[in-house]
């Protein structure tokens, strides 16, 4: 939201630059002075071009360097033990298997029960997660006493760690003596067995994944919230529209670019799910349950590969796993285009 | 600029740490050095050598201060351990610093569970220590589980798990059942099926809000380590379904899961260690090791009530062995510190303190548990019952998949029968699955 002087003055400063110039030649032909004279030698000033080609990559390379030492490598070397047998006790002897271990996972209960538990997880975590959070980004955006002391409280469940959440999580949710079912007893309730029930345990996963990251996404709203001028809810307040009605007619339209970020990044959060339904689990937590019932794709992989040491196997759903990121990303892309296009 | 891209460099540092640490997340808490306890802090440098011992769960070195005492006699040396607190998450990090041939400890411990997959897979990586002790200071089976195809000793034995069953003696009481240890133990000797009647008979009287049992599984593991029979046969094939020795647990451990006698806890879970303080069971099938897990769970409340009789058949619950990795810098001092804290003194000095059994007869007339430890279980004759178990175990075959057959068998089979009631052949048919998937078939 630019004011129309603002955008009068903008063209006359750009004009300076050299149009279709980089910013780095710019800087460099002012930061250096004058080009070097031409009697010099041709040495002297191919060594110039060649420092004012290359250091822009010198640069940024040690970005580069250590992603590829510490993800491309790593997922390259995946991708090719995923086409053998490898077992964790003898990683040298590896025999080529082709797309067996592929066709293992397809073929296997497992492998499609993690998938659908990674999914049903993740839609019962995200979205009363992101919900909840959206509401309360809306009750911080109003003036309130000590509003900085609720923002960090917000964000205190995300900066308790994933262990020590679950663990008192956990003890909630015991089944003997576990504080909710003690709670549901006053509701008359009978005590459920959180952790071996199908939905309990679901349920009981989620929850622990809702109460990390709700203060996290709902201070990403807030920020998107604040950005929103002021005069828009003015307008919308002497049209007439309450609380609620300018909610839905104005703060929700314009946080959309943001509602579409948050709803990505927790997809990959609930993608990858590990920590919480592992340690849920307690010991053997890896089964996710005597009947699979938490086991995530994350739990699976971890089962398969350092349990069980199929190492072969475990890189398969790996990959799997990097597979339905890029669906995910991509169906991502065209919902953005989407609304992009609708706006 | 700057401070953006040197974060995103940090930020993708620690990404790349945490991605390659994921499998180390559960025993991030115990995996913490403990600098204080060698006191190697103090004095670094001037031509130290330092020692390290990997080791996981609790192995009582430490707390015996056998550290100290090495470093005393051996003022040149200093020793430094690490633990990590859950073996699941122990051995896959040592199997890969095994194979990498860097990253690993001086001493490496091994699990009686993970022994025939160090042996059968990793015999090269590990030192042979036959040449450098007295092989008859210890079991003949223990140092058989330890020992190559090719005759190599790659490990020392440690502790083993004689097994008998630590029960309470006032919840006995108010059931009306015989509180005697030798009376009890002559009442269901020889056949755990009289240990599941008498769990029968304590529940008519049961005192409000506890159990026979801890859990299904738990005798399922006591009567399976009793049996010669595993899941392995000698040539190595697995048989798991065909052994006797797995029907009989099994069948066991049904007529448990089935009945009501059992608290249904997961052993080593928190809830687990919650029954202990609230005396929500009656009895557990205990080998040497868990007297120190009962003293240190049940706190004070649970002195003078605890009484330990033998079990109906005698076995071996756990154990372990410490290796010397070939990959370790200092192979010869690791050598001599496993040999000094493997001899029948020391194993007797960790006795007395943890009640971790030796693998050394020659330790078994010098056995002396600590006076805390006799008084908390009634003073029982704690080391006469062990000695006399460990006399008859019998000879147990293990494989290289052991551990992930067992857990499918109690994590998966007995918790659906006895958690979510389903039939016994139901869970036999969910472990059978599970076992395929395990052995890749």
């Amino acid at each position: 939201m630019t004011s129309p002087k603002q955008a009068l003055a903008h063209p006359a400063s750009s004009a300076e630059a050299a149009p279709g110039s980089q910013p780095g030649a710019a800087r460099g032909a002012h930061g250096r002075g004058t080009p070097p004279p031409e009697g010099k030698g041709p040495w002297r000033s191919r060594l110039y071009r060649w420092d004012m080609k290359a250091s822009p990559y010198v640069f940024i390379a040690p970005f580069f360097v250590i992603f590829g030492a510490f993800s491309l490598i790593p997922l390259l070397y995946t991708a090719w033990y995923s086409l053998h047998d490898v077992q964790l006790s003898s990683l040298d002897t590896q025999t080529w298997a082709g797309l067996d271990n592929y066709q293992n996972l397809l073929s296997s209960d497992f492998f499609w029960n993690a998938l659908k538990n990674t999914f049903t997880i993740g839609v019962i975590s995200t979205v009363p997660q992101l919900m909840a959070a959206i509401g309360l980004a809306h009750l911080l955006n109003y003036r309130l006493r000590g509003s900085t002391v609720w923002r960090v409280v917000m964000l205190t469940p995300y900066a308790t760690s994933v262990a020590a959440a679950t663990l008192v999580f956990t003890l909630l949710y015991s089944w003997d003596g576990g504080m909710i079912n003690w709670l549901l007893d006053f509701v008359g309730i009978d005590p459920i067995n959180w952790r071996e029930s199908d939905w309990g345990s679901q349920f009981a996963v989620s929850s622990i994944v809702i109460w990390r990251w709700t203060g996290y996404n709902a201070l990403i709203y807030l920020a998107a919230m604040q950005a929103i001028p002021a005069d828009l809810y003015e307008s919308a307040a002497i049209d007439g529209a309450n609380r609620w009605q300018q909610f839905i007619h104005v703060t929700v339209p314009q946080l959309r670019p943001t509602i579409l970020f948050t709803v990505v990044v927790s997809t990959i959060g609930a993608t990858q799910l590990f920590g919480e339904p592992l340690l849920f689990g307690g010991v053997s937590g890896s089964k996710g349950g005597s009947e699979h019932q938490y086991q995530t794709l994350g739990l699976y992989m971890y089962d398969q590969g350092w349990i069980i040491g199929n190492l072969g196997k475990a890189s398969a759903i790996a990959w799997s796993m990097f597979l339905i990121l890029l669906i995910v990303a991509a169906i991502n892309l065209l919902v953005t285009r989407r609304l992009r296009k609708s706006q | 600029m700057r401070t953006t891209t040197r974060r995103s460099h940090r930020l993708l540092a620690l990404a790349a740490v945490a991605a390659l640490t994921t499998g180390v997340l559960a025993g991030c808490a115990g995996d913490s050095d403990d600098g204080d306890s060698s006191g190697s802090g103090n004095n670094s440098g001037g031509g130290k050598t330092t020692l390290t011992v990997g080791t996981f769960g609790v192995f009582g070195y430490k707390q015996a201060g056998l550290y100290d005492e090495y470093t005393k006699l051996h003022p040149d040396i200093t020793i430094k351990e690490n633990v990590t607190t859950r073996t699941d998450v122990y051995w896959p990090k040592v199997l890969t610093r095994l194979q990498a041939g860097s990253g690993t400890d001086d001493i490496q411990a091994i699990e009686v569970g993970n022994i025939t997959e160090a042996v059968q897979t990793q015999g090269s990586k590990f030192v042979d220590l036959g040449k450098d002790v007295d092989k008859s200071q210890w079991l003949d089976w223990k140092n058989a589980q330890a020992t190559t195809a090719d005759g190599k000793l790659i490990g020392l034995g440690t502790d083993i798990g004689p097994m008998a069953i630590c029960y309470r003696k006032d919840l006995f009481e108010k059931a009306g059942l015989e509180t005697d240890r030798t009376k009890l133990a002559a009442q269901w000797k020889g056949d755990w099926n009289k240990y599941v009647d008498l769990g029968k008979q304590y529940m008519k009287k049961a005192p409000s809000g506890t159990k026979f049992v801890d859990s299904a599984s738990s005798v399922y593991n006591a009567v399976l380590n009793g049996e010669s029979e595993r899941y392995y046969d000698k040539s190595g094939k697995v048989v798991w379904d065909k052994s006797s020795g797995v029907k009989n647990a099994w069948d066991v451990a049904m007529s448990v899961a089935t009945s009501n006698m059992s608290a249904k806890l997961k052993q080593f879970d928190k809830p687990w260690d919650q029954g202990y303080a609230n005396a929500s069971f009656a009895t557990v099938a205990c080998p040497a090791w868990m007297i120190g897990y009962i003293q240190e769970k049940s706190g004070d409340a649970g002195k003078g009530k605890w009484d330990v009789a033998a079990a109906p058949t005698a076995g071996n619950w756990g154990g372990a062995f410490i290796g010397v990795p070939t990959a370790g810098k200092h192979q010869k001092e690791a050598i001599e510190l496993a040999k000094w804290l493997t001899a029948p003194e020391q194993q007797a000095k960790v006795f007395a303190k943890q009640a971790s059994f030796p693998s050394a007869p020659a330790a078994y007339s010098t056995l002396k548990p600590a006076p805390a430890t006799t008084e908390f279980f009634s003073n029982a004759p704690i080391t006469q019952i062990f000695s006399d178990a460990a006399k008859t175990i019998p000879a147990q075959i293990f494989g290289v998949k052991d551990q992930p057959i067992n857990t499918a068998l109690t994590d998966i089979g007995i918790l659906q029968v006895e958690q979510k009631g389903k039939s016994p052949e139901q869970g036999w048919d969910a472990a059978t699955n599970e076992i395929k998937d395990v052995l890749g078939q």
